[in-house]
C-alpha cells in the first residue's frame, strides 16, 4: 500500500511538473496559435538556470552559487523568459508551421549547446547533487516526495491561477482574436507583434519553471533529459487535454503521462529480455496512436474551448449553453 | 467642394502594386457628418483605397487627414487609434468567439488589455469589463443581433456577419466609419434595415465613406458621391451629377458612341 502510494506521489510531481508546461504551451498555441515546437529548448533553459544557480559549486563548472531553492525557480523564469524575448523577437514574423520549423531547431540547438559547452553545462555528463529542499527538511523519501508534491502543487496553482486571470480578461480575448484573425485585429486596433511576443515569452518563462521543478526534483540536469520527444510529448498532452482550456491543459498531463509511464512499466513486464532497447519505442507508438484517435474522434480534446472567455461575459442566461462540439 | 473643416482629407494618394497603380492620386475632402458614397466599376481601385486609408497597405504617396492629423504611414492598429475604422468586403469574424466577445474585443484604452494589470488591479479590470459589456450590450441590440450575442460568429449568416461588422466598430465611437459593401449578400429586408442603422448613426454626427455597388442604397443615403475608375478619381459631386456625368457612364458602360 505505501508502495502504490509512493509510487502515486512520484507520479504526480512528475505529472504536474509537465502541466506547468503544458499551460505555457497552451496559452502559446491554445489561445494565440504560436506554434512552438521548440519546448524542450526551454525546459533546458530553465533546468540549467536552477543548477547554476541552486547547485554545489565544482571547481570545473562555471555556477553552482548554492541559492535558495525559491531563486532557482525565479531565476529559472527569468533565463528562460529572457532566452524567449531574443527567440520571440527573432522569429516574432514567422507564421505557422514556419515557426515551428524555427522553434524546433532552436530547440535542437540548445540541447546540442548543453551536450557540448562543457564550461557551464557539464556536457554529457550534466550537472549533479542538485539540492532537493526538502531533503534538509525531513526524514524519509514518502515524505520528501510528499513535501515536494505539496510544491509543485503550490506552484501549479498560482500558474493556473494567475493564467485563468489573464485569460479570462481582456488581454486573454485579445489574443484569441489574434489566433483567429490577425488582420481583423489590427483593425480592431490590437498590436499583434507586441501581444504574440507576450503571450509566446510568458509561456516560455512556464516552461522554464517547469524545467526548474523537474530539475530541483530528481537532483540533477542531464542533456538527454530535453530531447525532442519531451516537445512531443507535451504537445499530446495539450492536444489530449483539450487546447485552450487550462483545465484541459492539466488533465491532458496527467492522461498522458499515466499513459505513458503504465505502458513503461507494462512493457518491461511483457517484453522478452532482449528486445526492452526497443521498448523505448513502443511507448512513443502508443503516445502517437493516443494522439491520433483524440484527433479523429475529440478534435477539440476531452474538454475543449469554452465559447466565453471572459467572466464577465459569461452571466447572460442567453449565454447558457453547452460548449461547442 | 472642399470644405473648410473635412473630417477626412486625401491628397495625391497613390498605390501601386510592382508595375499596376491601384490607387492613382486620389484626393477629396469628406466633410463632417457626411455618409461619402464611394462607386465605381469592379477592379477601380474602391478597396485597394479602404486599405490604403485603414493602413493594411500604406500608400506610396500621398496624404490622408482625419479629422486634420496626419495618418498615411501609420499601421491597421494606430490608425485605428487616430479614429478610423473599417469593416471588410468579406466580413472577418472571429469565428470561435461569442458574438459578444467579438464586439467587447474593441474596447477604449482598457486597462486589461496590458496583461499585467489584470494580476495588480483586478478591481479595475472588472469594473472596466463589466462597463464594456453594458456597452457591447447596447450595440449589439442596436444591431439587432441580441438574440444570438451567445453564439459564435462562425455560425452566423452573411447578413448577420455585416452587422456584427458594424458593431464591432461602432464599439470604438471611431470618428469615421468605412464599410466596404455593407449591402453585398445581404436580403432586402436585413438591407432596408442596416440602411436604417446606418441613417440612425448619422443622425447622431457619425460620419461615414461607403463603397457600395447598391446604387438604390447608394443613390438614397450617400451624398457627396466619389466615383472611381482605374484607380483614378473621375467624379465627385452629388447624385444627379454623377447620373448625368458623361465619364461615369463611360466607366459604367464602356465607350459610348
Amino acid at each position: 500500500m505505501i508502495g502504490v502510494l509512493s509510487y502515486l506521489i512520484f507520479f504526480l510531481i512528475l505529472a504536474l511538473t509537465l502541466g506547468v508546461a503544458v499551460l505555457g504551451l497552451n496559452l502559446q498555441w491554445g489561445f494565440t496559435g504560436l506554434f512552438n515546437a521548440g519546448v524542450a529548448g526551454f525546459l533546458a533553459v530553465g533546468g540549467y538556470a536552477m543548477a547554476m544557480l541552486t547547485g554545489p559549486s565544482r571547481a570545473a563548472v562555471f555556477g553552482g552559487f548554492e541559492l535558495p531553492f525559491v531563486v532557482g525557480l525565479l531565476g529559472a523564469m527569468i533565463a528562460s523568459g529572457l532566452a524567449a524575448i531574443v527567440i520571440g523577437l527573432l522569429t516574432i514574423r514567422l507564421r505557422h508551421e514556419y515557426l515551428a520549423v524555427a522553434t524546433f531547431g532552436i530547440a535542437v540547438t540548445i540541447q546540442l549547446v548543453c551536450v557540448n559547452w562543457e564550461p557551464v553545462t557539464g556536457g554529457t555528463l550534466g550537472l549533479i547533487g542538485i539540492p532537493n529542499p526538502t531533503k534538509a527538511m525531513v526524514e524519509g523519501s514518502l515524505a520528501q516526495n510528499a513535501i515536494y508534491l505539496a510544491i509543485v502543487l503550490i506552484v501549479t496553482a498560482i500558474a493556473y491561477t494567475g493564467l485563468q486571470r489573464l485569460v479570462q480578461g481582456p488581454w486573454g480575448r485579445t489574443l484569441k482574436a489574434i489566433r483567429e484573425d490577425e488582420t481583423a485585429a489590427a483593425s480592431l486596433g490590437k498590436n499583434p507583434v507586441r501581444i504574440r511576443l507576450e503571450a509566446f515569452v510568458l509561456g516560455c518563462m512556464l516552461m522554464g519553471l517547469s524545467g526548474a521543478l523537474y530539475v530541483g526534483f530528481i537532483g540533477y540536469v542531464s542533456p538527454f533529459d530535453f530531447l525532442p520527444i519531451v516537445t512531443f510529448q507535451i504537445w499530446t498532452m495539450l492536444i489530449v487535454g483539450g487546447s485552450a482550456n487550462n483545465r484541459g491543459a492539466l488533465l491532458g498531463a496527467l492522461i498522458v503521462w499515466g499513459v505513458w509511464t503504465m505502458s513503461g512499466f507494462f512493457i518491461a513486464r511483457v517484453v522478452p529480455p532482449e528486445w526492452q532497447a526497443q521498448s523505448g519505442a513502443i511507448q512513443a507508438v502508443l503516445i502517437g496512436l493516443i494522439l491520433v484517435i483524440v484527433l479523429l474522434f475529440r478534435p477539440r480534446g476531452l474538454i475543449g474551448e469554452e465559447i466565453h472567455v471572459s467572466r464577465h461575459a459569461r452571466s447572460a442566461p442567453a449565454d447558457a449553453r453547452p460548449e461547442a462540439p | 467642394m472642399s470644405a473648410a473643416d473635412p473630417m477626412l482629407r486625401l491628397d495625391g494618394v497613390t498605390k501601386r502594386f510592382g508595375g499596376f497603380t491601384a490607387v492613382d492620386g486620389v484626393g477629396f475632402d469628406l466633410p463632417r457628418g457626411a455618409i461619402g458614397g464611394l462607386i465605381g466599376p469592379n477592379g477601380a481601385g474602391k478597396t485597394t483605397l479602404f486599405n490604403a486609408l485603414a493602413g493594411l497597405v500604406p500608400p506610396d504617396s500621398g496624404r490622408v487627414e482625419l479629422d486634420g492629423a496626419p495618418i498615411h504611414g501609420l499601421t491597421p492598429n494606430r490608425v485605428f487609434a487616430a479614429g478610423l475604422a473599417r469593416t471588410f468586403q468579406i466580413p472577418r469574424p472571429f469565428p470561435e468567439m461569442s458574438v459578444l466577445e467579438n464586439t467587447m474585443i474593441v474596447g477604449a484604452n482598457q486597462a486589461g488589455e496590458r496583461f499585467w494589470m489584470n494580476w495588480v488591479a483586478p478591481g479595475r479590470v472588472s469594473t472596466e469589463e463589466r462597463a464594456l459589456r453594458a456597452k457591447a450590450e447596447e450595440v449589439i441590440e442596436f444591431c439587432g443581433l441580441t438574440r444570438v450575442r451567445g453564439d459564435a460568429a462562425g455560425t452566423l449568416s452573411g447578413g448577420q456577419l455585416k452587422l456584427l461588422e458594424l458593431a464591432r466598430v461602432m464599439m470604438a465611437d471611431p470618428k469615421i466609419i468605412l464599410l466596404d459593401e455593407p449591402a453585398a449578400g445581404v436580403n432586402p429586408t436585413l438591407m432596408a434595415s442596416l440602411v436604417d442603422k446606418i441613417k440612425a448613426l448619422n443622425a447622431r454626427g457619425q460620419t461615414f465613406l461607403i463603397i457600395e455597388h447598391n446604387m438604390d442604397v447608394v443613390m438614397s443615403i450617400c451624398d457627396p458621391i466619389f466615383v472611381m475608375a482605374q484607380g483614378r478619381l473621375i467624379y465627385q459631386g452629388d447624385a444627379a451629377g454623377a447620373r448625368a456625368e458623361p465619364a461615369v457612364l463611360d466607366a459604367y458602360l464602356g465607350d459610348l458612341p
